[in-house]
């Protein structure tokens, strides 16, 4: 971890790019923080120029609507309510009122996120509570519901109730921080006392992290692949020297450590993330474990992609990389073998490389401290991809036994839905404008609540689509927003497409869709605008190609009268 | 360590704190004498020394100190102490 020295010679610069703009708020000091989270952000490459509003200042910020806190027009607003000045606070009540105290606490919160909400566009970043466990009655205290330790943690669990409900807020882990670094090195009393600041220096890295990693999250850097070795990372011993009968996996001895492993993975796989293989074995051997171990808790059907051969691995995982079609960026590379990890590391720059500890019994708590997997949002059930990308291989196999692609199309039997944003669907939408790189024209990112308000905004013409073939469904995996300019005129804000379906004329269908819905709803012009990213090369000339006129660089327009529809093989 | 070498090593972090080389402190100094030198830089000062010396300074200490020589007092007396 950084230290906060290091933090504070960073944040006097500014990573280069559009910042991302935040304002800490906070009913303790957060000059400290400010400068972590600045030097932080700079350290991680990340844009972001943030505004920390003076020392207890929650209340007047948020009740002016011309506060300052306001007027810096926040992509994000933090939000911290310290449990040492909630514990002031809870003791100087009559011991009565006590057992109110973390509903009353929270009603005040729910507050600050309606002004907030009324009076600014900002999602909210919302600290957690930290404990405080003052032994009043000692032991007893956790069951007595006017003891501090009672009421923190209902506050606690209430406050993750009630973020449950409201899409624009999200969680900043105190709580996990102090439990993970401990008490006595989270909290340093002399700075409290002194500068009225709860978070000693050698914490704030940690709590600066956390602020970050939900900002890159937000920003749509995060991780959607893990590349898995096998021998001695997802077993212990060699599956081809020691056979299936030896390998350690299992309730037994060290495999149980293998198996939690295994646990933590398959979590991961259900909750999105793509999981792969990338071996050096023969195929046959590698997959046996998968296939016929009883205590193997991956199975084939978990793994999307599976490599085993003798070719270097770097070569291995662009192949992967290409197949999934994803950013190298995206991906995380699991391996126990130094030697792999540093050519892996030398080859790909981009890619993350976890350097594990060499005990295995370690992996598990090493790789969750590095926090890869932060998300914006989460779409619950249905949330696994394995099963997409599976497919997938079967429809480049049948494309390798046509001749032309028209045939190959055609054989698909593919079919098409583009239909306004609705209700069910805002997540998936937000999380596609997070997520997509490749195929976005402008790359804007949407939080669920905007995709809600745009929705719901008479000048936007919303559109969402979905593809699926005789192979399987697609899902959602097209979003076009279009903005009025005046009675006549769109202006396509946002135009978005999943990479697993190019070449497949959806790009032809998701034109002829909004081309349609313009003209249906009597507007004449659609204008498209092209915003170049390090990542978005491949739709640098679409509107060209789709026969749109350039009126200056990256800017396009199309008369909704001249537009003839493309012809294609995907059916509504 | 006698106090001109802690003097010395003070006079590195100031440099780096208050970001300016031309920083030179003696142990008559004070807050008022410095430019950059506020209560937030002066809890950045009081960290770094403390990591450097590896003490922990009381709050008295932090608050309270006149001076850099009383601020050598006291990490004086705590690396007495370790």
């Amino acid at each position: 971890m950084h230290t906060f020295k290091e933090l504070r010679k960073a944040s006097k610069r500014t990573a280069p790019g559009a910042p991302r703009r935040l304002a800490i708020l906070g009913n303790v000091s957060t000059q400290f923080l400010a400068v972590a989270i600045r030097g932080y952000a700079a350290l991680e490459n990340l844009p972001l120029e943030v505004y920390d509003a003076d020392y207890n200042q929650v209340d007047a910020q948020l009740l002016d609507p011309a506060s300052e806190v306001y007027s810096f027009e926040p992509d994000s607003i933090l939000l911290w309510l310290a449990t040492d000045k909630l514990y002031e606070e809870f003791l100087d009540l009559p011991l009565e009122a006590r057992s109110g105290f973390a509903e009353s606490a929270m009603s005040k919160i729910t507050m600050y996120w309606d002004l907030i909400s009324k009076n600014s566009k900002a999602n909210i970043l919302q600290m957690n509570f930290t404990e405080i466990d003052d032994k009043a009655l000692g032991n007893y205290s956790c069951k007595v519901n006017s003891a501090f330790i009672y009421q923190i943690r209902k506050l606690n669990f209430m406050l993750a109730e009630a973020m449950e409900q409201r899409k624009n807020v999200y969680p900043i882990d105190l709580l996990s921080v102090q439990i993970q670094l401990g008490t006595s090195a989270f909290y340093d009393a002399p700075l409290y006392y002194n500068a009225k600041m709860t978070v000693s220096t050698d914490a704030l890295p940690y709590v600066a992290k956390a602020v970050i990693d939900v900002q890159k999250a937000l920003a749509g850097r995060i991780k959607k692949c893990v590349v898995l070795d096998l021998d001695n990372t997802l077993w212990g011993g060699v599956i081809g020297d020691d056979g299936m009968d030896n390998i350690e996996i299992g309730e037994l001895g060290r495999g149980h450590v293998f198996t939690d492993f295994q646990r933590w993975l398959k979590q991961l796989k259900e909750c999105g993330i793509i999981l792969c293989v990338c071996s050096k074995n023969n195929e046959d051997t590698a997959k046996k474990p998968f296939e016929e171990h009883d205590e193997m808790i991956l199975r084939l059907s978990d793994i999307a992609l599976f490599v085993a051969n003798w070719e270097d691995k770097a070569s291995n995982i662009r192949l992967i990389q290409k197949t999934l079609n994803i950013g190298m960026d995206s991906m995380v590379f699991i391996d126990d073998n130094p030697f792999e990890r540093n050519l892996v590391r030398q080859m790909i720059p981009e890619i993350e490389v976890p350097e594990l500890p060499e005990d295995p019994a370690l992996y598990l708590g090493y790789l969750q401290e590095q926090n890869y997997f932060e998300t914006a949002s989460f779409t619950g059930v249905g949330s696994d991809r394995t099963k997409l990308y599976q497919a997938e291989f079967e429809r480049t196999k049948l494309m390798m036994s046509f001749e032309s692609i028209d045939g190959y199309l055609e054989s698909l039997e593919m079919i098409g839905e583009a239909k306004p944003f609705e209700e069910s669907k805002y997540s998936r939408i937000a999380q596609l404008t997070q997520r997509s790189n490749q195929f976005n024209l402008r790359t804007v990112r949407y939080t669920d609540a905007d995709i809600q308000n745009i929705a719901n905004d008479p000048n936007y013409v919303t559109l969402y689509y979905t593809l699926r073939d005789k192979f399987g469904d697609h899902g959602l995996v097209g979003v076009v927003i279009m903005k009025k300019k005046n009675k006549e005129e769109l202006f396509i804000d946002t135009w978005l497409m999943s990479c697993r379906v190019l070449k497949r004329g959806m790009e032809e269908y998701i034109v002829n869709c909004f081309m349609r819905e313009a003209k249906a709803r009597g507007y004449k012009r659609v204008y498209g605008e092209y915003i170049p990213t390090p990542k978005n090369a491949m739709v640098k000339d679409i509107y060209k190609t789709m026969g749109f006129d350039e009126t200056t660089e990256n800017n396009y327009v199309m008369e909704v009268n001249r537009y003839e529809e493309k012809k294609i093989y995907i059916k509504e | 360590m006698d106090r001109n070498e802690i003097l010395a090593k003070i006079n590195e972090i100031a440099k780096d704190v208050f970001d300016n080389d031309e920083v030179e402190l003696t142990e008559a100094t004070t807050a008022a004498d410095v430019e950059e030198w506020d209560s937030l830089s002066h809890l950045s000062l009081v960290s770094d020394i403390e990591d450097e010396f590896g003490i922990r300074f009381t709050l008295a200490e932090v608050s309270g100190s006149k001076n850099v020589g009383e601020l050598i007092d006291a990490i004086v007396k705590h690396i007495g102490e370790k």
